[in-house]
């Protein structure tokens, strides 16, 4: 099945009370398979079209307010809107699930795959200091599997998770696994708005408190979740790191590009490896640091004009140079242009002076 | 209601408004079923002050936020309480789509024509001429626009069962608001869809009038723009 079509499925099977969207291409068929399936009959999950993703993303955060599993999706433009809403879902400590399947930008831009969103996924991407967990599929069954994984995170955390995929990966068919059926839970946590008994103080839902020393705390504490993230939840993969002397950086459509790159390089004599990292918050800093030792250079490879990369600067630290390949405006990147990247990034010729020039720079 | 002392300026009308919403949720027995969603304005504290789950919603959102709310917990009273800013400028589309699709909750609307929050600025419903910080020559409506009747449109949608304008500056005002209140709870226990109770209120502070002159104002001038009484009653 699609991927955007395996992540309405696994959200049917792993219990989701509600799902509010808005059409948008290239993940619209999340909620056609969501209205097709009728899931209202069968698990009594909430499937509804808003009127757009602004409210979308509130009917989430209200939902999320009591308790319930509930999430959204929408691709680049539609994520834009919904990022109010994040800004609050944040403030608020709600769990919920968000889900992007990234097109090409800026503005409207196109409806193919890109990678541009990274920025606004794991910087905060609406205002004031928070993060949102961000989880990022490189395959169908990744489609899937991460629904689970990231509602388990969101309440774990009490924190908004992200699926960072890109129209590729949500449009693509692949045979997938599905997780048997999880009943829908009877409870709420305590913290949930559910009608206030005798028995317990009211609860509030809210992200405003104007007096600064106690949003000062509340921000501190804020900070120590996402230091505790940073520490727990660091997922990556890596393919054939053991020996490299390059190691290319890459995540959802253009790491699969990328293990190709990688045979391909060494079949020309260049032991290249590839890094993945499945969160992108938290990202695998510490073993891209450790890796920089061992290494002669690094390449992230990312449908856009060089996000990732910062991070990965960050990580390597001086190390080892740092180079970036991308390719934009809904263009997937070839193993083969990669592998030829990488040649000119060793040989320093470079194919992308100007981009090199501004990283050197930084 | 809580022991939190209320934020509002003498003579508002939102003390009012609250105590007869409070009021009407102990004796209609909804505290353990009552979740209310405040907004972005004067009432936006307005979780310190009633003795119940609250979520506090973004600007204009609420009546996204109850629409979740009240579909995933069917069985219990779900109610926003916006002013004319938050319900009639930034959270139009909100508030005429969930009313379009009848969504069985109750909105609380006070009308006092300014942004009392912000300092007195102008609002969707300000009267033509109605001086505010950003219309200081009076509300031009050639270039502002005129008033806008949001509570009308609700009431020609399909959706909305019950929407009626109502006052809280007189007793016997009040006594009417408390009625139109309780008959919302009782259509959202039966599933009848939205209803909408508007509160035509005053802003003393906004106005720049005292209490008893900001009553005389508003029956004198918003009421003939905004009559009170029922805009739609259910057929019975």
């Amino acid at each position: 099945m699609k991927g955007n079509e395996a992540v309405a499925e696994a959200a049917i099977r792993a219990g989701v009370d509600g799902y509010f969207g808005y059409p948008i291409t290239p993940q619209t068929e999340i909620i056609e398979y969501l209205f097709e399936a009728n899931p209202a009959e069968t698990t009594g999950m909430v499937v509804l079209q808003a009127e757009s993703e602004v409210a979308a993303i509130n009917m989430v955060y209200g939902g999320a307010g009591c308790g319930k599993k509930v999430m959204t999706s929408s691709s680049s433009p539609g994520i834009s809107l919904k990022q109010e809403g994040i800004s609050y879902i944040a403030g608020a400590e709600l769990p919920c699930l968000i889900v992007n399947v990234v097109r090409g930008g800026p503005g409207l831009g196109t409806i193919q795959p890109a990678q541009s969103d990274y920025f606004q996924s794991t910087k905060g991407g609406g205002h004031g200091d928070y993060h949102l967990i961000v989880l990022a599929p490189a395959s169908v069954q990744e489609m899937a599997d991460f629904v689970g994984l990231s509602f388990e995170l969101a309440f774990k955390y009490r924190n908004p998770v992200m699926m960072l995929s890109d129209g590729a990966i949500g449009q693509m068919m692949e045979k997938v696994y599905l997780s048997p059926h999880v009943e829908r839970s009877k409870t709420v946590p305590e913290w949930a708005t559910s009608g206030k008994p005798k028995s317990r103080q009211r609860n509030i839902i809210t992200s405003l408190d104007l007096d600064s020393n106690r949003q000062e705390l509340f921000n501190r504490k804020l900070l120590a979740k996402y230091d505790e993230i940073r520490e727990k939840e660091v997922r990556f993969e890596e393919f054939q790191c053991e020996d490299a002397e390059y190691i290319l950086v890459a995540y959802g459509t253009s790491a699969r590009v990328c293990q190709k790159s990688v045979q391909l390089a060494r079949e020309q004599g260049i032991k290249a490896g590839l890094l993945r990292p499945i969160t992108l918050f938290p990202f695998p800093t510490k073993r891209i640091n450790e890796l920089a030792g061992k290494v002669k250079g690094m390449l992230s490879v990312e449908m856009s004009s060089g996000q990732m990369v910062e991070d990965v600067m960050l990580a390597v630290n001086g190390k080892v140079p740092v180079y970036h390949f991308g390719r934009m405006g809904g263009i997937v990147t070839t193993p083969e242009e990669v592998v030829e990247n990488l040649k000119l990034q060793g040989s320093k010729k470079l194919l992308n002076r100007k981009t090199w020039f501004i990283r050197r720079q930084m | 209601m809580t022991k939190n002392i209320l934020s509002y300026c003498p003579g508002c009308g939102h003390g009012t408004a609250h105590r007869i919403l409070a009021e009407i949720i102990e004796e209609e027995g909804l505290q353990s079923e009552a979740i209310g969603v405040s907004p972005v304005g004067c009432s936006v504290f307005l979780y310190y002050y009633l003795d119940i789950d609250w979520q506090e919603a973004a600007h204009g959102r609420a009546p996204a936020v109850a629409t979740a709310i009240k579909r995933l917990n069917p069985d219990k009273f779900v109610f926003t309480y916006q002013g004319d800013g938050d319900l009639a400028a930034i959270g139009t589309a909100e508030t005429i789509h969930a009313c379009n699709r009848g969504e069985n909750i109750l909105i609380i609307f006070i009308n006092n024509g300014i942004y009392g929050m912000t300092g007195g600025q102008m609002a969707p419903t300000t009267l033509p001429g109605m001086k505010s910080s950003t219309s200081p020559y009076g509300r031009d409506v050639k270039s502002m626009g005129n008033p806008l009747k949001i509570t009308d449109i609700v009431a020609s949608l399909p959706g909305s069962y019950y929407v009626t304008r109502q006052s809280v500056h007189t007793a016997a005002n009040v006594k009417k608001t408390k009625k139109a209140i309780r008959k919302a709870t009782q259509y959202q226990k039966l599933n009848k869809g939205t209803c909408l109770v508007e509160i035509v209120s005053n802003c003393p502070s906004g106005w720049k009038m005292t209490p008893v002159q900001s009553n005389k104002w508003m029956e004198e001038n918003m009421f003939p723009y905004y009559p009170l009484g029922d805009l739609k009653v259910p057929e019975e």
